[in-house]
């Protein structure tokens, strides 16, 4: 970087290539044939994955193979100001970026004309519910036995004035001196470290782009690790 | 006795079992050059370099020759639609009856809602076959069917059936193993069946301890108070 920046620790003390403290579960809903809870801080997200089951409405079936359908979620009382509930513009487009990251995982060509529903409810949010959403569906996935190439981990990288910070708290997302902040969510794959989700809100520089994906693998790797602890750690 | 309790290796999707080209990849392990890789999440089971991931969990995916349990949900003039806890409801079609059906009469045979012990005869892309043609299979008459995690129907039947014989010499009921999960259980007294309930229900809580024949034995002689007689019915 050109210029360092004059913060030397986040406000919350952390480093700035350090994420906050996460913990993860695998068998949460035993209604589900898969589920999963995810924690990043203050950020919970649940997924529930149901099926393969046969697909309705029938127009929507794909005979050649399954396909994955998302539901993304924020509950009411999961943010300060209560959001109304139901489908929002923002929750539908995180339900189709979800969707699409996760899709280079599973493998559903055994399953013609079924769907897998991934259900993701945000119980608590400090930001980065996108992410803590994709991490708790993938471990779902997995428990649920559904066919996967490999597992999908998913962080935010956020730049503050002119600092990259890994997994930023809703404080440091609203950061708004100097350059601002900006915000790139990105999902990156377990084995082949193929990039699968890669959002930008504000500005950034090429160099300083490149700095955040390479600091967001290296934090995926540390969040498929403990993805992979708890999927082991079962019964 | 061994008082620890082992557990098997547990692997992730994505992750490497073994390495080498002697290896074969089997169900729910593929090859990256030469890597062994998971591509399910579930217990690493190696036997003669062949490589297989055994679910944990999950939906029943039918295979042919797996012997099934289901309820009639639907009937056409061709046959009856079986739904047995998958992703795709089975057809048992009249001509792998063993026996003449009026196909205006169907009900008199298998009415809705009947449960049916059936074998998978074929799973031709989105419809799976099955069949009745053979000893011990039809219509299953009063008792009561219980579902477990399909995945653990290894663990309740055991090593060439000897966990089921044993549960069979306990109570005295006759049982019928699904490999969708359902489990069919006839007794003369309805504390039998509630018994073999039991023991299936606290064979599938713990299924991944080694030893579990022996734990099942003190626990049906211990809790349950059973004595295992030693004649065999079958």
């Amino acid at each position: 970087m050109a210029i360092k920046s004059k913060f030397t620790k986040r406000s919350d003390g952390r480093k700035f290539d350090e994420a906050r403290e996460m913990d993860a579960k695998v068998g949460i809903i035993p209604s589900a044939d898969g589920s999963a809870m995810f924690r990043s801080g203050s950020t919970i997200a649940i997924a529930a994955v149901h099926g393969p089951r046969i697909l309705h409405p029938q127009h929507m079936q794909n005979p050649k193979k399954g396909i994955l359908r998302v539901n993304y979620n924020m509950m009411s009382f999961s943010v300060d100001d209560r959001i109304r509930p139901g489908l929002s513009k923002r929750s539908q487009e995180i339900s189709k970026v979800t969707e699409w990251a996760l899709s280079p995982c599973v493998d559903l060509e055994e399953f013609k004309g079924n769907v897998v529903d991934v259900f993701i409810q945000i119980p608590q949010a400090d930001a980065g519910t996108r992410a803590a959403g994709i991490n708790a569906a993938a471990m779902a996935l997995a428990h649920a036995g559904i066919p996967m190439k490999e597992m999908a981990s998913c962080t935010a990288i956020g730049k503050m004035d002119k600092t990259l910070a890994v997994d930023v708290s809703k404080e440091e997302e609203d950061f708004s001196e100097g350059e601002g902040s900006t915000d790139i969510p990105m999902c990156c794959l377990s084995r082949t470290k193929k990039i699968s989700l890669l959002q930008l809100d504000g500005k950034i520089s090429v160099d300083e782009l490149k700095e955040a994906i390479e600091m967001g693998k290296i934090a995926c790797g540390k969040i498929n690790e403990i993805q992979a602890k708890a999927l082991k750690e079962i019964e | 006795m061994n008082d620890k309790e082992e557990k098997r290796q547990i692997i992730v999707p994505g992750e490497t079992i073994v390495s080498g080209d002697e290896y074969l990849p089997g169900e729910g392990a593929r090859r990256e050059g030469e890597d062994i890789v998971a591509s399910k999440y579930g217990i690493v089971d190696i036997s003669e370099k062949l490589v297989r991931v055994v679910p944990l969990s999950g939906v029943y995916i039918p295979r042919r020759g797996n012997n099934v349990i289901g309820q009639v949900v639907d009937m056409n003039s061709a046959g009856w639609n079986v739904e047995f806890g998958s992703f795709v409801q089975g057809f048992l079609p009249i001509s792998e009856v063993p026996f003449y059906v009026n196909r205006n009469e169907l009900r008199e045979h298998f009415d809705f809602d009947d449960m049916i012990f059936a074998k998978v005869s074929g799973t031709n892309g989105r419809s799976i076959d099955l069949s009745i043609k053979m000893r011990n299979l039809g219509k299953l008459d009063e008792g009561m069917v219980v579902r477990v995690n399909p995945h653990k129907v290894p663990r309740v039947i055991g090593k060439e059936g000897s966990m089921v014989n044993m549960i069979k010499d306990s109570t005295g009921c006759t049982i019928s193993v699904g490999q969708n999960g359902f489990i069919w259980i006839k007794g003369e007294k309805i504390e039998d069946e509630v018994n073999t309930k039991k023991i299936i229900m606290y064979i599938c809580k713990n299924s991944s301890v080694k030893g579990l024949t022996e734990k099942v034995k003190t626990y049906i002689e211990k809790d349950l108070k059973l004595k295992i007689k030693e004649e065999n019915g079958n």
